[in-house]
């Protein structure tokens, strides 16, 4: 069930808040949509990689001679074919397609092969001859803070950088007077909690088909199911030493992303390069058991939060310390990092606020962007640390947090702009139809609710490589029949990309969203659009298109007007035609209307373009978390918890998201319940665990992403605030449904057994230990008890923000 | 008869309607006959070890996973795959309202969970939301959060038994 | 995607052919719905160089009852979950086949299949370069150490089949055929109890043709709880099978409990059930014979979930299976 709290349509728009189906929709419910691995090109050959068996070595010698003169092999590379270093982030360029002089983790990439088929070439990869020399293997946080242990990252050592063993990235900052903060506080609390890691598991796996035209004119084409495909173009143009201009990357619909398909990835380069040397295409598909390798998902993390309090519940200070584990290579890493400190302060009126994260590499699958991407640890433990509070402050969960929300049109603690904000509608209306305040703490025993807000980004503020260009572009042409056709490079991952721009076209137009044709996320059809991450696309590509189709309808009024005499600022387009407001009889359809422009403004052809305002904060560090608007959402969870076996029956799920405007109610809805389930999977079930520094379960059986049967009822409410900004007021829903729902699923635990499991996943061994605990009298408590010690160093001191009247400025 | 790891047999398979003669190496699965021999590459693949659902067709009225199933053993029998569920230029009703209620987002999922559905309609025209659940259990979806398939699967059991 | 290597297939169209093939082609593995060999072959744990396939085998299909019933190897798991005979006179067995792996699993696997599952280990059960990342285990066959328990000399793999454990304590057997004649084994005595790799009692050249029950209606009262992670897909880290005798008031004249997926073999507890005879099915027995089960139990790290917690488990659900009996007989 879903509800709106008032209807879309009521500002006048006919197609935008509607209820069409995707466009996408039928192509996939019949089969006929092309994936990256359903692509067949003639002579096209299989790619394989061979991957590291050891979780740490030198790489002492490759012979791939044998494998090289096995019939049906056309292609073999090693690393040193492809010598140049690549990263998604230019401070993180870490990475070789395939290892070079060491190997890093189980699973990384050391050879290639192409041949006539998937057995020659598994064949050809055990023919492969690769001599190692094992290192001691640094499996957690704790060893990378070993002296003892050899350093990952050779590269960095060479270059004496002194910020500690084994350390990637780390952040220390603190805005305003943090002590004073504290010292004004009736009360302080400290918590620890971990959140372990966890992969996406997209049900496509990762698949890439390149085709080489020989020189001279020498052009690659590269098939992938990527959620970067510009990124993608640029790592190909570095590594493979290519002009840019001669490379088309083409990103296939993608099954499933959810931020794991966002990295340049080995299988692609090799694909392209293997398609170069045998003058063949090359098609890889990984296996499941490499998808797991690949990785690129949630980092875990070890948290410490305090907080300051006043008896009233009013937050003085807060200090938040993280160490992530990010696996063998940055990835997004250095984002990664600040990420887990920058979204706390986006939902409350924090007044001091310390920051301190640092990332580690260990001999683990990469860590990179999961849905949330470094913010769902962090509301994990903030949002039970609130919870733990309002306990002991005798305070309601709800009220607690609705006595520290954050003002809408104001800056936060750490410089982040925060415009419309539907937080407190959110938290009304959860609280009502969950029947929150005869429920908390009144259930009988084995019954809980949970509470717990969250926040999220329309777009990360800034592009991953610098630069002042826009970041996403579309472009529309009108062709003599009225048949409009949208360009834009951004990539449907499933989020609905596709039908959120025809949509917007079809609105400015007075056309339906199936009257559009579309051409999406090829580097040589499309203009800019910096990928489907970051819960970007409806906030920039949307408002890229809301701009080149304004221009187009200017040209198409401009024509009418001309035609029939009516004065351009009385005509409207709806619903196929272009008439005058004032008198509707007067006016014509579109092809008629597009056949008199094409007279006087030909070519009708238009673009548009998206560029954030200035936003990054005033200190290093400042560039992750501002975004040109915030979603806003609360969720209360209900559930059973049974004391004996510890499992979570999660019964029920209220949540309100603030979207601004739904550009598709159907499309926004299921991203909210999509990030429930992903939530509630997170919550109890999924982890990446390891023996020994083995990934310990790369199947979809072991790794137990939740069936239909362990998913409740999700009832979703929307609200609508309008944001100044974006595209018809529409905000984000991809990543901000997921934040509250885990802590609230821990918060619910609570309320129904009385222990406290501060730690993810909280399966179901973890509920039972804390109830022995209880039983014994102990803390009745589950997680870390501790954290390595680690010199974060003098924080970069920033001040407050001047909190000029963003509401005069900005509100509508 | 001398039978050797490598000698392929003739394999008649009826998919979705249509006579297909194959020859086929006998260790090649039916989902790698559909995808790579008849091309019908509607079918998916996502572990190919029976753990998540996306290769189910209908093999004599009933979703099995063609990635765990001989193409030589299912000689003679009746499949059906996503591509057979639409007749002529007409959207099954499945199709239709997986559409309406957002019941795909990626889609990878979407072949697999439609034959599913379609296979329990086929015995239970009525299906409550626990049967719907329980039939559809063996199919994994990362996307949804299954309540738009759900939905979808009631709406268009509403439609059939109107049609009908 | 994972390619099956390479075999050859050939199919039987009696029991009795099966059993020629067999024994025409040594190392040949019988095949009937393949839900278990074809993962396995798929990871390259099993390399089976012939198939036998067990498909169109007519005569090991379906359920016939007379006192007792007889259930064809090949009878799929779905079939026999949905049997009215079997739901009516046996529900704990059909219970049971209700709840293995998935409905396509269920549509596919069969009888003979689950009762004859390979045991399953979280070392054995990884893909091949997974595998060979450590250095392979004992029941793969290129090491000789089981990385469970590296001190010993055996293999710890466990046995996952749901049937079983209700077969057992229903007192059913199973009926095995090969060229040198045909056999009846008691199902307890189907499994090794020591070996995770030699775990069945059946010869590799036997037909598992039908599992055979007593007949139901001698007061026999059975029930299985399945423990697992996932209310679908997953297979047990926990199987409960247990079945009492009682009279009129209530007295407990035989009680049997057998584990799944807590040894190389289905369990059998024979000394919690002990503490039912002669006594009534009270909460204060139900938890005595409970403690007792999870005593007898020493559970391997070759599942999910931390071992002290999984023996807990078997306490719970052994009470929760007895509980279920207490109540009367409807």
């Amino acid at each position: 069930m879903a509800v709106t709290t008032e209807p879309t349509q009521a500002q006048g728009t006919a197609v935008v808040g509607g209820t069409d189906p995707k466009i996408d929709a039928h192509a996939k419910a019949t089969g006929q949509t092309v994936y990256a691995d359903d692509i067949h090109l003639p002579r096209m050959l299989v790619g394989r990689l061979l991957r590291s068996p050891h979780r740490h070595a030198k790489l002492l010698s490759i012979d791939v001679s044998r494998a090289a003169s096995l019939p049906g092999v056309h292609g073999v590379l090693t690393g040193e074919d492809l010598p140049i270093r690549y990263g998604i982030m230019p401070v993180a360029q870490d990475e070789h397609a395939l290892a070079l002089e060491k190997v890093r983790y189980h699973g990384e990439p050391v050879a290639a092969v192409a041949a006539i088929d998937e057995e020659t070439a598994e064949e050809a990869l055990r023919l492969i001859e690769v001599k190692y020399e094992e290192l001691a293997p640094i499996s957690s946080i704790a060893d990378a803070m070993n002296p003892n242990l050899p350093l990952i990252d050779v590269e960095r050592d060479r270059d004496g950088n002194g910020v500690g063993r084994q350390v990637n990235r780390k952040g220390t900052l603190e805005f305003g007077d943090v002590p004073g903060g504290f010292a004004r506080a009736d009360r302080t609390y400290e918590d620890l909690f971990f959140f372990e890691g966890n992969t996406h598991l997209p049900m496509e796996e990762h698949a890439a088909v390149a085709q080489w035209e020989p020189e001279p004119r020498g052009r690659l084409t590269l098939w992938s199911s990527t959620q970067v495909p510009h990124y993608l173009h640029r790592t190909l143009a570095r590594v493979l030493e290519l002009q840019p201009n001669r490379i088309r990357v083409i990103a296939t619909p993608v099954g499933g992303g959810f931020g794991g398909k966002s990295d340049p990835f080995a299988h692609e380069i090799c694909a392209a390069r293997l398609a170069m040397v045998t003058g063949r295409p090359v098609k890889f598909t990984l296996t499941r058991e490499e998808v797991f390798y690949a990785h690129r998902g949630r980092h875990p993390v070890l948290m410490r939060v305090r907080t300051g309090f006043k008896e009233d519940g009013t937050l003085t200070a807060m200090a938040f310390r993280t160490m992530l584990d990010g696996g063998a290579f940055g990835s997004y890493g250095p984002a990664s990092v600040y990420y887990t400190g920058a979204l706390q302060t986006v939902t409350y009126d924090i007044p001091t606020y310390k920051f301190e994260g640092v990332r580690v590499l260990t001999n683990k699958p990469p860590c990179g962007p999961k849905r949330g991407h470094g913010t769902p640890q962090p509301r994990f433990a903030l949002e039970c640390h609130l919870d733990k509070i309002a306990v002991d402050l005798g305070i309601d969960p709800i009220d607690l947090r609705l006595r520290n929300l954050i003002e809408p049109y104001s800056y936060s603690i750490n410089h982040l702009r925060v415009t419309s904000c539907g937080l407190r509608e959110c938290i009304e209306i959860v609280d009502e139809a969950s029947g929150w305040r005869a429920k908390h703490g009144k259930l009988p025993y084995g019954r809980g609710v949970g509470f717990a807000v969250g926040s999220y980004l329309c777009g990360a503020g800034l592009p991953i490589y610098f630069n002042d260009m826009s970041q996403s572009e579309v472009q529309i042409k009108v062709d003599r029949g009225g048949g409009v056709t949208v360009y834009s490079m951004a990539i449907d991952i499933g989020q609905g990309s596709d039908h959120m721009l025809v949509t917007i076209v079809a609105e400015v137009l007075g056309l339906r969203p199936r009257d559009i044709a579309l051409v999406a996320a090829d580097t040589d059809l499309t203009p800019i659009d910096l990928g489907s991450y970051s819960s970007r696309v409806t906030f920039m590509a949307g408002n890229a298109a809301v701009q080149a189709a304004q221009r187009m309808r200017d040209k198409v009024f401009a024509a009418v007007s001309a035609d029939l005499g009516v004065p351009v600022e009385r005509l409207v387009a709806r619903d196929g035609r272009i008439f005058d407001r004032d008198d509707p009889d007067i006016g014509m359809d579109w092809p008629a209307a597009v056949g008199v422009a094409s007279v006087l403004h030909a070519p009708l052809v238009t673009a548009g373009s998206y560029k954030t305002p200035k936003l990054a904060g005033p200190y290093k560090g400042g560039g992750v978390g501002p975004s040109p608007a915030y979603s806003f959402t609360a969720s209360v969870v209900e559930l059973d918890c049974d004391p004996d076996t510890g499992v979570v029956e999660v019964d029920r799920v209220w949540i309100a998201h603030d979207i601004g405007k739904a550009i598709n109610r159907v499309s926004v809805e299921g991203q909210v319940v999509g990030s429930v389930y992903m939530a509630l999977g997170e919550a109890l079930f999924e982890e990446q665990t390891f023996r020994r520094g083995y990934l310990k379960n790369p199947s979809i059986l072991e790794y137990r992403s939740p069936t239909f049967l362990e998913m409740p009822e999700v009832e979703t409410f929307l609200v609508e605030t309008d944001d100044p900004e974006g595209p018809f007021g529409a905000k984000e829903v991809g990543q901000g449904p997921l934040l509250p729902v885990i802590p609230a699923v821990a918060n619910a635990i609570y309320d129904a057994v009385g222990v406290r499991v501060d730690e993810v996943p909280i399966s179901p061994d973890k509920v039972v230990k804390a109830l022995q605990e209880q039983a014994k009298g102990n803390e009745p408590r589950v997680g870390p008890k501790a954290m390595p010690e680690y010199d974060y160093g003098e924080p970069v001191r920033v001040d407050p923000p001047d909190q000029l009247s963003l509401r005069e400025v900005l509100a509508p | 008869m001398a039978v050797t790891p490598t000698s392929k047999q003739l394999v008649a398979l009826n998919i979705n309607g249509d006579d297909y003669e194959l020859a086929i190496t006998p260790s090649h699965t039916l989902l790698e006959v559909l995808r790579e021999d008849a091309h019908l590459t509607g079918t998916k693949h996502g572990c190919e070890q029976g753990e998540c659902g996306l290769c189910t067709v209908l093999i004599d009225g009933r979703p099995q996973f063609s990635c765990l199933t001989l193409a030589v053993e299912v000689h003679g029998s009746e499949i059906r795959t996503v591509e057979g569920l639409a007749s002529g230029g007409e959207l099954h009703p499945l199709q239709r309202a997986w559409g309406e209620t957002g019941a795909s987002q990626c889609g990878y999922c979407t072949s697999g969970m439609l034959m599913s559905a379609q296979a329990l309609l086929e015995r239970n025209p009525s299906p409550s939301r626990t049967e719907i659940r329980e039939a559809l259990a063996g199919n994994l979806c990362r996307c949804t959060g299954y309540q738009a398939i759900i939905e979808a699967v009631e709406l268009a059991a509403v439609r059939m038994r109107g049609a009908a | 995607m994972m390619r099956l290597p390479r075999f050859a297939y050939l199919p039987a169209s009696t029991s009795a052919e099966a059993a020629q093939l067999l024994s025409e082609n040594p190392g040949a593995q019988l095949v009937g719905g393949g839900t278990d060999l074809f993962p396995k072959m798929k990871r390259r744990q099993l390399e089976p160089k012939v198939l036998v396939g067990l498909r169109g085998v007519s005569e090991l299909c379906g359920i016939s009852s007379g006192g007792g019933a007889s259930i064809g190897a090949g009878t799929r798991l779905h079939e026999l979950a949905a049997a009215p005979e079997i739901v009516r006179r046996y529900p704990a067995l059909a219970r049971a086949a209700s709840l293995v792996a998935s409905p396509q699993i269920r549509n596919a696997g069969t009888v003979g299949g689950n009762l004859c599952v390979d045991t399953r280990c979280n070392y054995y059960d990884l893909p091949y370069d997974r595998r060979c990342a450590h250095d392979f285990c004992l029941k793969t066959g290129e090491t000789a150490v089981c990385r469970l328990a590296p001190g010993g000399d055996r293999c710890w793999a466990v046995s996952s089949t749901d049937l079983a454990p209700v077969a057992h304590v229903l007192g059913a057997s199973v009926r095995l055929v090969s060229t040198r004649g045909e056999r009846t084994l008691p199902i307890a005595q189907l499994y090794t109890m020591d070996d995770g790799i030699d775990y069945l009692q059946k010869q590799p050249d036997e037909v598992l043709t039908a599992l055979r029950l007593p007949p139901a209606e001698d007061g026999l009262r059975a029930t299985y709880v399945k423990f697992r992670r996932r209310g679908a897909i997953d297979f047990p880290l926990l199987g409960v099978a247990a079945a009492v005798r009682t009279e009129a008031d209530g007295t407990c004249t035989e009680a049997r409990i057998v584990l799944g997926a807590v040894a190389t073999a289905p369990l059998p507890v024979p000394k919690a059930a002990a503490v039912l005879v002669g006594a009534t099915l009270t909460e204060e027995t139900i938890t005595a014979a409970a403690e007792t089960a999870m005593s007898a139990t020493k559970p391997m790290d070759a599942l999910d979930l931390p071992l002290g917690y999984r023996r807990r488990m078997v306490m719970v659900h052994v009470a929760r299976a007895l509980r279920e009996l207490a109540q009367p007989p409807r």
